[in-house]
């Protein structure tokens, strides 16, 4: 394709234009393949103004079964397994550690009371989830930018960055939280790792040719922050997001789960109704905490998407 | 052929570095001042040109070396005709790692010469014009350079894949600071020259490896550089591509008049670029030969055909090999 299109001569390129644009059908069909959540449909408009629509309703449809109907499938074996474990497996004395579905949805989430607690609560560990990421976004990104700029400052920092991940936060948190608060420390701490290190590898990855470019007309470091390096990290710094975004929310829940205090959240509750045998509520609690974070690990693909998916395809290398 | 260069090249010494400070206002503003003059020679560019036409049968008459370089070059400027473009003495590199990529090589380039540099991988071809462009400092020996306002287009486009082609094209005369509007008016009549009409608002990854390219050329041509390397540019394009290209890359060259340094893999394409061949050796890299193409500008493309082509391309293959 690149043959074709380029050999076309200056007067006659705007003929090209039209053909042009069909062959990035192409890449953007290949990515979806690799990013499941993506609709097909969905990164293409923006490049390609003149789409002719030949083909395309019926690979939607195709994506549509893929992206739907298989994991629709899925989870009714899921269901399936559930019922057969609750009815089928356990005993009468044991059915309150597996309650069977029906059961988990009419008290966990149909009781208008018991609803209304969990809202609270959800919405008390996302105040936390994300307030705890988002100090934890700004300083992230803050600490990779100077490690970007000085092979002494990363290499100082660097085995910190580490070390903070890899310490049991759950012995540490009591001790932080006397000093910083409770709530929002384990988020920080579970969130930073990924993001100093996504945010740093997309700011090291720029092509050496691309920095000899830039200093051949002797720019400065900020210039060269701002106008290469930056963009040239988000695609990185935004998997660090979606990472940090996602233990975030276990780091909230499991921090929550231990140190009990203040008004409960999502963890909080998952402990109380565990030790009071609570089989319902216990798993509908369970389903709401997953269900934030596939959301919030569905949010940051999507704003991804959004800010470089119009221009970074992941399959191009 | 190379005497002729030595001898210019000392007796423009002193005016050499007279260029060189005028010259260094080029980069800081490429929009006014020093550039002018090259300004006029692209105006004056065709003119001349006109009498070398593309038939190879005037060869001969300007075949005697270096002072075919003043043949082509419009009559005027004195002085920005004799003093080299680009001048190594005497340089040597050596690499912290011990490595020596070039050894007392000299070479000089004249505004408005067409300088194609042929050899084997690794003779230090890339060296020679990291050295020219600044970006590596020469271990031994001096290099000139008469003005900074240097282009340099690497072997892959490198462009900014979240750039539209316009964003792209404007690049470094955003890093070199010029003015919004002069940066507008210079990139739509740069994107018109290289035929990328229509494809301002793409994205580099919506286009084909050739008009990447003419993007990447673009930008560079968006400052005026008076002395512009190429680093193998086409050579990741297949051959029809790579002969479109190199026909309006004479055409810019016709028309901007800058002093040009090209390396490729290609015989065939340095030949039918330039107006001199320099072969070098393989490692470490010296000056083998230096064969001038005694063919005027424009050259049309049919002038790949003729015999006297061949016969230069199959000069300059015979260098190659004599190891
Ligand atoms: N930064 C460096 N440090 C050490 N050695 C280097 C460096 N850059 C280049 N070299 C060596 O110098 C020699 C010349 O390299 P150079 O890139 O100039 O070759 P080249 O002629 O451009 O080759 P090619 O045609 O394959 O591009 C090679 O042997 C290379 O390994
Ligand atoms: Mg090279």
């Amino acid at each position: 394709m690149a043959a074709s299109t380029a050999s076309v001569p200056a007067g006659t390129t705007t003929s090209d234009a039209v053909a042009a644009p069909s062959t990035t059908r192409t890449p953007t069909g290949a990515g979806a393949g690799s990013a499941p959540v993506t609709d097909p449909g969905g990164i293409a408009p923006s490049g390609a103004p003149p789409t002719p629509g030949r083909g395309g309703s019926s690979r939607r449809r195709a994506g549509l079964v893929s992206l739907v109907v298989l994991p629709a499938a899925v989870f009714a074996v899921f269901v399936g397994i559930w019922y057969w474990v609750s009815d089928g497996v356990l005993n009468e004395q044991q059915r309150f550690m597996l309650p069977p579905p029906h059961e988990v949805v009419r008290i966990g989430f149909l009781d208008w009371t018991n609803f209304t607690s969990m809202m609270s609560a959800l919405k008390l560990t996302c105040e936390v989830t994300f307030a705890g990421l988002a100090i934890s976004m700004v300083l992230g990104v803050a600490v990779a930018i100077a490690m970007s700029q000085a092979r002494w400052i990363e290499h100082s920092l660097y085995p910190w960055a580490v070390v903070v991940q890899t310490v049991p936060i759950l012995a540490l948190t009591p001790v932080l939280s006397f000093f910083f608060g409770f709530a929002l420390t384990s988020r920080i701490i579970v969130s930073f790792f990924p993001i100093v290190s996504n945010t740093l590898f997309g700011l090291q990855s720029v092509d050496r040719s691309m920095h000899e470019l830039f200093s051949l007309h002797h720019t400065n470091r900020w210039t060269r922050l701002w106008k290469l390096q930056l963009p040239a990290a988000l695609p990185s710094m935004f998997n660090g997001f979606r990472n940090a975004a996602g233990l975030s929310v276990i780091g909230a829940i499991v921090g929550e789960f231990y140190f009990k205090q203040g008004d409960p959240g999502l963890g909080t509750n998952l402990s109380v109704f565990t030790s009071r045998l609570e089989g319902e509520r216990l798993w509908a609690t369970t389903l709401t905490a997953s269900l934030l974070g596939v959301a919030v690990f569905v949010f940051f693909g999507w704003l991804a998407r959004r800010v470089v998916g119009r221009w970074y395809q992941p399959d191009r290398g | 052929m190379t005497p002729t260069d030595t001898t210019t090249g000392t007796s423009t010494d002193t005016s050499t570095g007279a260029a060189a400070s005028t010259g260094s206002d080029g980069p800081a503003d490429p929009g006014t001042g020093t550039r002018a003059g090259t300004g006029g020679d692209a105006s004056a560019g065709p003119g001349p040109s006109n009498g070398t036409h593309p038939s190879p049968g005037t060869a001969p008459t300007v075949g005697s070396g270096g002072e075919s370089v003043g043949g082509v070059e419009p009559a005027g400027d004195g002085a920005a005709r004799t003093a080299p473009a680009l001048r190594f003495t005497g340089v040597s590199k050596r690499f912290r790692d011990g490595t020596v990529a070039l050894v007392d090589t000299d070479l000089t380039v004249h505004p408005g010469e067409f300088v194609s540099i042929v050899g084997p991988s690794g003779c230090g071809k890339s060296t020679l014009l990291r050295l020219a462009s600044g970006l590596d400092a020469v271990t031994d020996g001096t290099m000139d350079v008469a003005s900074r306002n240097v282009g340099y287009v690497f072997q892959d486009a490198t462009l900014l894949p979240w750039r539209t082609v316009r964003a792209n094209v404007g690049l470094l005369a955003e890093l070199e600071h010029l003015s919004r509007a002069e940066r507008a008016r210079r990139v739509a009549e740069t994107i018109s020259l290289v035929g990328l009409d229509g494809f301002e608002r793409h994205l580099p990854h919506e286009l084909s490896g050739g008009m990447r390219m003419r993007a990447s050329l673009a930008r560079s041509l968006v400052l005026d550089p008076s002395i512009f390397l190429f680093d193998e540019p086409f050579g990741a394009l297949d051959e029809m591509t790579r002969e479109r290209l190199n026909d309006e890359l004479l055409r810019m060259f016709v028309l901007r008049r800058f002093a040009a340094l090209f390396i490729t893999h290609s015989v065939a394409e340095a030949v039918f670029l330039s107006t001199r061949v320099v072969v070098m050796s393989g490692r470490p890299g010296r000056v083998k030969a230096d064969v001038p193409v005694p063919f005027g500008y424009p050259r049309a493309p049919e002038l790949r055909y003729s015999p006297e082509f061949a016969a230069l391309c199959g000069q300059v293959s015979a260098h190659l090999r004599s190891e």
